[in-house]
């Protein structure tokens, strides 16, 4: 198991370094940060020192090690438009799209789970074929155009939601957070439903497919057989063997709603890392993108050893070594 | 890791009492939501190829746009003469043209940028399952860290690297892609290797390349092709959301993404055509393709036959 | 029936929500975010709008940008190097201690050298030494005669004394955030809003509202979504695509102020032949653009109403020189260059070019309002004038650092390229200095000059205007040198954009020309 995660560690820190070189000789090849930072009216001069200031004078490879330098000692530079850490910049503002993520997951199991298995036990119900039918919907559609759509209906005309933003907060065990407040409710159900349109799909196949399979087992028709009620069928023997791959997948699928955030955020102004990214990138603002990418890589590594390790605990069958199969 | 990665499907051996293709004609044929799909499918690809010669105006032409047609609605005459169907955009652009043309940008960032993934990633995928050892171990581990990074996030970062451009978005959507078709094909190839006529090919002394092109990898596209239906439709969708932040392509030769972002902030004023239609002709053509896409692999995939 | 009830939580939600703004708050959705609470960390219209607020300068200008006192209750000039101040008497820092000289001495002290900050105020400040006089006295000495000092000081807010060495993050915590203005900070969430309460106790008498929240809302169909559903009270920068249908909405207001910033080309003046235009056959070409009658040509060939209509929406003004002839040192007998084809045709006739030549013009993507797409209806008239355009929109990020030095050995790299200028100071000498004296980087002439156009004639009188202390005179200066300049095409001035603000209809706008959206602008009817 140890020889298993530090196998993980020292795979994550290969993609690092690897997306740390890309963006850092990338922003470069991009174009000069300081161009963007200085205001219009400075003299060359004046210029040239707000880039002295920064750093920005030296030749890149020179900027590239005192940058792995500064790494090595737990400091990924400051941002170069805030003046502030670049990794405080992310970690202030991850509890937001941790927030937007983990309802959009939520969303996605109680709207996927009940639609996937009512698909599965009634193919040919037109129903059925009805919700398939939004399945494949929702694969298709842009996020960003339903993001969009959402806003122009439920903001603009029936004027329901409020359109942008994140609501109040409040503390709830020490955790600050808006979803303790009606307000906050109020400005994350749009996004989260928007970020969560790819994996109420996903869920709604996953269980669907699942339900098909299960319902053909020796135990299912043993249960039956055995005159146990309908409902205890579907809500205990079918549900729990369908739920196994649909934890797992959406365990890794986290990782993806947060990258997906980017978009999401960007709509619907919600204050999360996506946004910074974004954000970041348009301003060349180089050590916020290198922070962002190593956070990221990061949260990735760690959820997926999680996934794997329960994994491996709730299917024996599964060996966790690092060898492929 | 492998123990995370879907079950892989096996490569279909179709019957063998009448031709395999008929077969599986029959068998895709049965569903008239997919055979419809096709349809569509393959009328957009025509109306695609065909642009040229079937709008009313070349959108991409500076000196045939006129700024005084801009913001038309649908059914407008255009100074030029002709009537502008869809309304016009901001520029001028005819939008049904440019809906046409923007088709043309999509599609074929979507069908080459796949085409150049599926060749790198079955190259690939076939050489760690026939040589094995150290050198599969060395391109799984590739391929799983690949793939362990969400594709918008990667392209994203790419995209904003290389600068925009039809050439660019296509090298990012195949460095997200590639490791797709990496890992079915391996998954698929090492069944095959194991297999007697594999073994018989070694005995007569074919040459290494001659018995992974010619005989292993015709067994592997059962797969290919359903993932490759999947991912056009995703880098489709990719390159139109990457447009739309800003990363994307140019707004001087607007793909269906850079359309519906141009429109985007029209649509509050109620000039809803030029985001609307375009958004259209996005969702249908993904629609399409991904109803095609899941007929196939319900028909490939003999674990769901019936 | 479970449709039903989610119906009714909406509903709920809609309702606590919409109860939850109280009548002396103000929710204003700006289209940009501060990157920092520190009033001189960064010289950005996005922060300084917000620490105005907070902060004061010694002198303020009001919507028209005209000079009014504002820490600085009177001033006299006493001789062409010395200008004596007197502050205001009483004035008392958020934090309850008294204002004086020396936080005006402390503040000269901290501006210049915030470490880390991408552009200061040193511009401002240095060369200007401080003496005091008494505790509400002071003297500023300059090397040479300052004609612009006022509008220098009305460029950045006074800090507390006591806050000299906080470090950025004092201030963005809110730990040093004391000033004298009007509100008060009370919270900041980076990227999200910031929140302000009332100072009752200002000298100027007590603000309208009680708590200002500024939310950033960047894309603009969301912002007009915003206050189109009461998410917000009142937004920046309303979209040229909204403006229309926001003016006839009867439940909104709006108000417009020309901006002093000039959407503009620049040309290529300083190759013999450029990267950028090539003959039709492909050939390298003698650079057309040193010749007055291409120039000429090119301006004439804009038909800038038809783009202030179809691009701006109207939402701008045909533009005829570096700022907008209401303000001060302006030439009233520019006028914007009428749209003439034919004359435009014959002009490149005359110049040896009937055939036109082929041309990339290239502009910012995402920096000035609608800026790619009036590149691109530029680039359709310039292809009816028969030239072979090539449009090419770059990133904001990627186009400044090549249109200053992306070219060989560090030259600017285009040829004929769409830039903004916005003249902060409310007059054109910083326009004229920056955008058309010759390119020196010892002297900090032409320090924008990307087309590298020189005009001993212009220089002289800029370098005179900016020594002399009558205004009368100096603006005379600058208006004849903005006329020589203009009359050369040193720069193809295209539009002064307007800003337009939009509130819910209980809410009064005052407008400002120089883009800040400030609390104090905005009143209940």
């Amino acid at each position: 198991m140890l020889a298993f995660i530090l196998r993980r560690a020292g795979q994550g820190l290969l993609v690092i370094l690897a997306m740390v070189v890309i963006v850092f000789f990338g922003v470069n090849v991009v174009g000069d940060p300081v161009w963007i930072l200085v205001s219009p009216d400075m003299t060359q001069d004046q210029i040239a020192e707000v880039s002295r200031s920064l750093g920005l004078d030296r030749p890149i490879w020179e900027q590239f090690f005192h940058f792995v330098g500064g790494i090595l000692q737990g400091d990924l530079g400051r941002s170069f438009v805030h003046g502030t850490p670049a990794i405080r910049l992310i970690l202030d503002r991850m509890p937001a799209t941790i927030e937007l993520a983990l309802v959009a997951l939520f969303l996605a199991v109680i709207l996927g789970i009940p639609l996937g298995l009512f698909a599965g036990l009634k193919p040919d119900h037109p129903l059925s074929r009805g919700v398939m039918a939004v399945s494949i919907l929702g694969f298709s559609l842009p996020t960003f155009w339903v993001g969009l759509m959402l806003i122009m209906v439920f903001a603009v005309m029936l004027g329901w939601l409020p359109a942008t933003g994140r609501g109040d907060l409040g503390s709830f065990f020490g955790i600050t957070t808006s979803l303790v407040t009606l307000d906050g409710w109020s400005h994350i159900l749009m996004p989260a439903f928007n970020l969560a349109l790819l994996k109420i799909s996903l869920v709604i196949r996953l269980a669907r497919a699942g339900t098909r399979e299960v319902s053909l087992q020796d135990y299912i028709k043993f249960a039956r057989a055995k005159g146990l009620s309908r409902s205890r069928i579907i809500g205990v023997h079918v549900l729990k063997n369908i739920l196994i791959p649909i934890v797992t997948v959406l365990g890794l699928e986290f990782g993806s709603l947060v990258a997906f955030s980017v978009v999401t955020e960007t709509i619907f102004a919600w204050p999360g890392m996506g946004k910074l990214l974004l954000e970041a990138i348009q301003r060349l603002d180089r050590p916020v993108i290198v922070a962002y990418v190593i956070i990221v890589v990061v949260l990735f590594v760690v959820i997926n050893l999680i996934v794997d390790i329960l994994y491996s605990l709730l299917d024996p069958r599964v060996r966790l070594s690092g060898a492929p199969a | 890791m492998s123990s995370k990665a879907a079950p892989v499907p096996a490569a279909a051996p179709a019957a063998q009492e009448e031709t395999p293709f008929r077969r599986f004609v029959a068998q895709f044929a049965e569903d008239r939501i997919a055979v419809a799909g096709l349809l569509v499918f393959t009328l957009i690809v025509l109306a695609a190829l065909l642009a040229p010669w079937i709008t009313p105006q070349n959108p991409y032409s500076l000196a045939k746009l006129d700024l005084m047609d801009s913001r038309l609605p649908p059914g407008s005459k255009a100074g030029d003469g002709f009537t502008m169907m869809l309304g016009s955009d901001g520029f001028g652009r005819d939008i049904f043209s440019a809906i046409f043309y923007g088709l043309r940008i999509s599609l074929a960032v979507g069908a080459i940028s796949c085409l150049i993934a599926a060749t790198v990633g079955m190259t690939v995928g076939l050489i760690a399952a026939y040589a094995g050892g150290r050198v599969e171990n060395l391109i799984m581990r590739l391929v799983d860290l690949q793939l362990s990074l969400p594709a918008i996030l990667l392209a994203l970062i790419l995209v904003s690297m290389f600068g925009k451009g039809v050439d660019k978005i296509i090298i990012a959507l195949v460095l997200v892609q590639w490791a797709y078709y990496a890992r079915t094909v391996r998954g698929s190839a090492l069944v095959e290797r194991g297999k007697d006529y594999v073994e018989a090919a070694r005995c007569l002394g074919l040459s290494h390349a001659r018995i992974v092109f010619r005989h292993i990898l015709p067994n592997c596209l059962a797969p290919i092709i359903v993932v490759a239906t999947v991912q056009t439709a995703h880098s489709i969708s990719l390159e139109a959301t990457l447009s739309f932040l800003g990363v994307g392509l140019a707004q001087t030769e607007p793909s269906l993404g850079v359309l519906i972002s141009n429109g985007f902030q029209y649509m509050l004023s109620g000039k809803y055509w030029i985001s609307f239609f375009p958004g259209l002709a996005l969702l249908v053509t993904i629609v399409s393709i991904n109803l095609v896409g899941d007929r196939l692999r319900d028909v490939l995939n003999p674990r769901l036959e019936k | 029936m479970k449709l039903a009830m989610k119906r009714a939580l909406l509903a709920t939600c809609a309702v606590a929500y919409a109860t939850f703004a109280l009548a002396q708050d103000i929710r204003i959705g700006t289209s940009s975010e501060p990157t920092s609470m520190d009033p001189h960390f960064h010289n950005l219209t996005p922060n300084n709008q917000i620490m105005a607020h907070i902060f004061e300068p010694l002198i303020s200008m009001d919507a028209k940008q005209t000079i009014r006192p504002g820490l600085a209750e009177s001033w006299k000039v006493i001789d062409d190097t010395t200008w004596e101040f007197k502050l205001r008497a009483g004035v008392k820092f958020h934090d309850g201690s008294d204002f004086g000289v020396d936080d005006v001495i402390a503040t000269w002290a901290r501006a210049p050298e915030v470490p880390k900050s991408p552009s200061n105020f040193s511009a401002y400040i240095r060369g200007k030494t401080i003496e005091k006089v008494d505790d509400l006295t002071f003297r500023i000495k300059t090397a040479g005669p300052e004609p612009l000092m006022l509008n220098h000081l009305a460029q950045f807010g006074i800090i507390s004394r006591k806050n000299k060495d906080m470090t950025t993050e004092d201030y963005n915590s809110g730990k040093a955030a004391s000033g004298t203005g009007p509100f008060k900070f009370s919270e900041y969430v980076a990227g999200d809003r910031v929140v302000l309460t009332r100072n009752d106790t200002h000298w100027g008498g007590k603000p309208t509202w009680g708590k200002v929240t500024f939310k950033s809302i960047k894309s603009d169909p969301t912002r007009v979504a915003a206050l189109l559903s009461g998410d917000v009270d009142v937004i920046e920068n309303v979209p040229t695509a909204d403006a229309q249908r926001i003016k006839k909405d009867a439940r909104l207001t709006t108000a417009s102020a020309l901006s002093n910033r000039v959407i503009y080309f620049h040309l290529d003046r300083h190759r013999d032949t450029t990267p950028f235009i090539k003959g039709k056959d492909g050939a390298d070409i003698k650079n057309p653009l040193y010749d007055l009658r291409v120039r000429q040509a090119l301006s004439k060939a804009l038909n800038r109403p038809a783009i202030v209509e179809r691009v701006m929406e109207g939402e701008a003004e045909p533009a005829s020189q570096f700022i907008p002839e209401s303000y001060a040192g302006t030439s009233k007998n520019l006028k914007p260059t009428a749209y003439d084809l034919d004359g435009a045709k014959k002009l490149l006739a005359e110049a040896g070019l009937p055939n036109g030549f082929k041309i990339t013009i290239h502009g910012p993507n995402g920096r000035y309002t609608n800026d790619a797409k009036i590149l691109e209806a530029a680039g359709q008239m310039w292809a009816r004038l028969g030239l072979d355009v090539s449009v090419e929109a770059i990133p904001a990020a990627n186009f400044f650092s090549r249109a200053s030095t992306g070219g060989a050995g560090g030259v600017p790299e285009f040829s004929l390229f769409l830039v903004g200028w916005s003249a902060g100071t409310g007059e054109p000498s910083d326009s004229v200095k920056a955008l058309t004296t010759t390119f020196d980087r010892s002297k900090g002439t032409g320090s924008a000059n990307r087309g590298r156009y020189s005009n001993p004639k212009v220089d002289e009188l800029l370098l005179a205007a900016i020594r002399t202390v009558d205004n009368a005179k100096r603006n005379a200066m600058l208006a004849e040198a903005t006329e020589i300049a203009m009359n050369d095409v040193a720069i193809i001035p295209i539009h002064y954009p307007l800003n337009t603000w939009a509130a819910k209809k209980e809410f009064t706008i005052t407008p400002r020309s120089d883009e800040y959206t400030l609390a104090t602008s905005f009143g209940r009817k």
